[in-house]
């Protein structure tokens, strides 16, 4: 009665509209997740602070760490990545954002930690203005589902000033 | 000679109906891929991930649906660039922005997620930062493994021109 192309169609189809409605779903029941999580960074120390060669301010440092990004989990989260940006504003610039540190959390066991790590990435200015100036570290994250939308969010943190000359000579 | 003739006036008709379908299908399809064009504000709405510089977010042959918006560019999100001069678009995470106060230009710096180092060897000549006019779209959702077929047809080109061969043949050769 019915052809076997034309069972293999339909199956094919309906397959498809009900993977289709399930990614929906679960993209959409992300929405309803509210996060509490909790963070804390401070900077140990400053390792170096020196002008570049290029003439742009450069400063590497050492944090210390502590996030629990426990709730931010989902049965349809992939993995959270979670980086620390220093964030100040400068005569030429109304924002730089410049990220120091980025991890990647792909379980929910292994989302409250601590570290003390040097910055993965210098913070390099456009141009000199890093000297005494007041920086904002915040904390943002991005969630990446296992199907559907990508959440993001942030969350300022500390505030630190830098020291009002180089530790390092260039 | 009489029947032959006569088998040839009859097919016209039913085979142009068919062609006519092809056409109807041709042009619905890409009504819907204009209209997305539209609605998202993308050139490509749609862009197959092709490498593995975001993994483990984002493997190959994932589909990663795109929006562009006049919201300011930020750092983390993961946008989707053209580098002067080259063809495939590059999906990769912003990891530093600095924005101009007098114009609102913004300087990027983007990284994939996978790789040690920064994205500046892969910006043209000596370039060092990426601008707003550089960005296709931004990453906003997400599908797994669909995009597969993409880079199997681009990879091996046989298997697209059977599936369009198949698809033909079904087509003409259907029944309404």
């Amino acid at each position: 009665m019915h052809s076997a192309v034309q069972r293999a169609n339909t199956v094919a189809t309906i397959a498809a509209i009900l993977l289709a409605t399930i990614c929906a779903a679960a993209s959409f029941l992300d929405a309803f997740n509210s996060p509490s999580l909790q963070a804390h960074v401070q900077v140990v120390k400053i390792n170096r602070f020196r002008r570049q060669l290029d003439g742009n301010d450069e400063v590497k440092m050492t944090l210390k760490m502590s996030m629990d990004l426990t709730s931010l989990f989902t049965w349809n989260t992939k993995q959270v990545f979670v980086f620390l940006a220093a964030e100040y504003e400068t005569d030429t610039n109304s924002l730089n954002q410049v990220s120091l540190w980025d991890h990647i959390v792909q379980e929910k066991e292994r989302a409250s930690f601590q570290v003390k790590v040097p910055t993965k990435y210098p913070l390099i200015d456009q141009g000199t203005n890093l000297r005494g100036k007041k920086v904002g570290l915040v904390l943002h994250w991005h969630i990446m589902p296992i199907s559907g939308r990508m959440i993001q969010g942030k969350m300022p943190l500390s505030n630190f000033s830098l020291p009002d000359s180089y530790t390092t000579r260039s | 000679m009489d029947r032959i003739k006569f088998l040839g006036d009859v097919k016209i008709r039913p085979t142009l109906i068919q062609l006519l379908n092809l056409g109807m299908i041709i042009c619905s399809a890409l009504m819907i891929w204009k209209g997305l064009m539209c609605i998202t504000g993308c050139e490509s709405p749609v862009v197959v991930v092709l490498t593995g510089s975001m993994e483990p977010g984002f493997k190959r042959g994932d589909i990663l649906f795109l929006h562009m918006n006049k919201e300011p560019i930020r750092a983390g999100e993961i946008v989707v660039y053209n580098v002067d001069g080259r063809d495939i678009p590059i999906v990769h995470r912003v990891i530093k922005a600095h924005e101009r106060r007098d114009t609102g230009e913004i300087d990027i710096l983007t990284k994939g997620d996978n790789n040690q180092v920064d994205d500046i060897t892969l910006y043209s000549g000596g370039q060092l930062w990426l601008n707003r006019h550089h960005i296709i779209g931004r990453a906003i959702g997400y599908l797994p493994y669909v995009g597969y077929l993409t880079i199997i047809m681009t990879e091996m080109p046989i298997v697209k021109y059977l599936l369009i061969g198949v698809l033909a043949l079904l087509v003409i050769t259907s029944e309404e």
